[in-house]
Formats: C-alpha cells, structure tokens, sequence
C-alpha cells in the first residue's frame, strides 16, 4: 500500500512515519510538500507531528491554507483514508475536517511521556486489528493537546461512536490521573462520522519497535494495512 | 486606510488554564484583589480601505476564517482611521 506524509514547513515528524510505514511495516511511502496539489494513487494520508508554520496564531491555524489541504478535502470526501498525529490532529480540527479542538494542556506544561490508550472500537479502518478494549502503550509530546468541544459536540461524538481512543491507566481504567492534559472525557483519538479521518495526539509511530519501549503504534497502521488489502481484494 | 484593533478572547464558558494561573501568580504577588484573570490576543491589522463599513466586514471577515477559532474564541472589533 502507499501512504502519503505531508510535511508542512515545520513538521518534523515526517521521517518517523517513513521509518513505521516503510522499514518496519514493508508498506511504500513518499514524502508530499505542502505546496502540492494532488494525492493520485495514495491509499492513506499521514499529516504527522510537528510544529506547521511554528504554531502561530494557533496550532495547526495556517497549516490548514496550504494547497495540498483543498486536495486532501476532495481526496477524504471520496472516503480516503488519513491520519492525523499530534499538531496532523490540530491541522484537521482546524480545518474542519474533524470537530472541536486541541486547546493549551489544562496545566499549562509541555507534556513527553507514555501513556495508556483504550481502544473503544474495533470496527473502524484504524483499530481492526485491536482486541476490543485493547490498551495500547503509546507516548505524547505536546503542549496543546487539551481536547475540548462543546457539550452538545461531545455528545454526538460519544453517540456516533466516534471516540476511537481514550487515556486510560494500567488497568484500562478511564481516570482523571490518567489523562495527560485535561482533554475533555479523556479523549485521546476521535474519527469523523464517515469513519475515515482519524486524529489522536498520542504518536503511534515513536513505539513502532519494541526497543523504543512498545510496538503497539503498529496496530493502528496494520490495522489500516489490513482494511485497504481487504478493500483492494474485493476490487 | 483603516487599523483595526482586534480583541480575541476565549468564549466565557471556556475554561483558561493561563488565565487561573497567572491569577494565582499575581495573588502571590499580594493583589488580594484580584478576582479573576482571562488571558486572550491583541491584534493591530492595517486595512487599505476608504469605506468604514466595508473596512469593517472585511475585518470581521478576517477573523471568521483565521484569527479567532470559533469553536472557543470569541472577537471584537475598533476601527480606527490611519494616515497611513
């Protein structure tokens, strides 16, 4: 499969998505600019982490103008696949490609540490390889990753079943102290109502092999592997 | 030619970490007074417009699509004339 990563100016977790998608899951991947115009022949977009145009304004506030955002619209309108990863999650809030947004974290500290993901649903295109309730090990590193929407947004979010992650503890237990920055109703990762664009703030591809101290960020890409061969073999 | 001085702030249902912490900073300070702190963004853009009101639309205009986010941000306007 091919995967396309974005790269904004001042994305820099570009070459650790190549490093997951290539070396360690043996997928295709290519780097795409910003200023690009076209997705042809991609089968998942990746927007990773970073810092897009130094977070001016507001995270992810100018990143959404770039060219290369008209065409993901088109390309996720026609049911494409794309990822979003930390500032990639911000880009599409900002964007209006996901609801609500990713706010400063409550304690206002810049937050690198692992955390513990409860996998809410197992029968989306991100998580079918995930056993349901699955608690994966998979590490933030941000400052603004507070997810915050009104209660009404919340509500439909939690009813269409489009909460994909949440922190939770060693136990797989939903906990205040489990949530690394006051992200509202603990939500770590959510999809759109059409069930293709996910964002989550944790990074999956910084424990994509077991000596960086988990692997479980490579369920949620052969998860996706594993839907597009699925999709490819119907034709 | 116009400058418009815009006032973005969060909406006030939404809560402002910063805000609460540098109200506790200037408690420790002795304010005693203090009651309460929102932090928010200013903002000077010169508009080369000779309308008012179309200054004013294309400002509004502005911060719909980029300046404040919606979601948690609310906005407001001054307009003033600028010599330029």
């Amino acid at each position: 499969m091919r995967f396309g990563i974005l790269v904004f100016p001042g994305t820099w977790s570009d070459t650790d998505c190549h490093h997951q998608v290539s070396d360690v899951l043996g997928q295709e991947a290519v780097y795409i600019w910003h200023r690009d115009t076209a997705l042809d022949g991609i089968d998942c977009v990746i927007l990773p982490g970073g810092f897009s145009y130094g977070d001016y304004l507001r995270a992810g506030a100018i990143a959404r103008f770039s060219p290369v955002m008209e065409a993901l619209r088109a390309y996720v309108e026609s049911g494409g696949l794309a990822v979003g990863i930390c500032n990639g999650f911000q880009v599409l809030c900002e964007a209006g490609l996901l609801p609500g947004v990713l706010m400063r974290n409550s304690h206002l500290e810049y937050r690198c540490q692992w955390t513990n993901l409860r996998t809410e649903r197992t029968d989306s295109p991100f998580t079918e390889l995930c056993q349901p309730g699955q608690s994966l090990r998979i590490p933030v590193s941000h400052g603004e990753g507070n997810y915050f929407a009104d209660k009404d947004t919340l509500d439909r979010l939690e009813s269409n079943g489009q909460v994909l992650f949440r922190y939770c503890d060693d136990s797989g237990r939903i906990t205040e102290p489990a949530n690394p920055n006051g992200s509202a109703r603990n939500i770590a990762g959510i999809i759109n109502d059409k069930g293709n664009v996910l964002g989550m703030m944790p990074h999956p591809e910084r424990s994509c092999e077991e000596l960086l101290g988990s692997a479980d960020g490579n369920l949620i890409f052969s998860s996706i592997i594993n839907n597009l061969q699925r999709s490819a073999s119907r034709g | 030619m116009f400058l418009a001085k815009i006032n973005v702030t969060l909406k006030p249902t939404v809560n402002d970490p910063q805000g609460t912490t540098v109200l506790g900073g200037l408690k420790s300070l002795g304010f005693n007074s203090v009651k309460d702190v929102r932090v928010g963004k200013f903002l000077e853009v010169k508009v080369d417009e000779t309308d008012p009101s179309k200054a004013r639309s294309v400002v509004n205009d502005m911060c719909e699509k980029l300046l404040a986010n919606p979601v948690i941000e609310q906005y407001s306007v001054e307009l003033v004339e600028d010599p330029g």
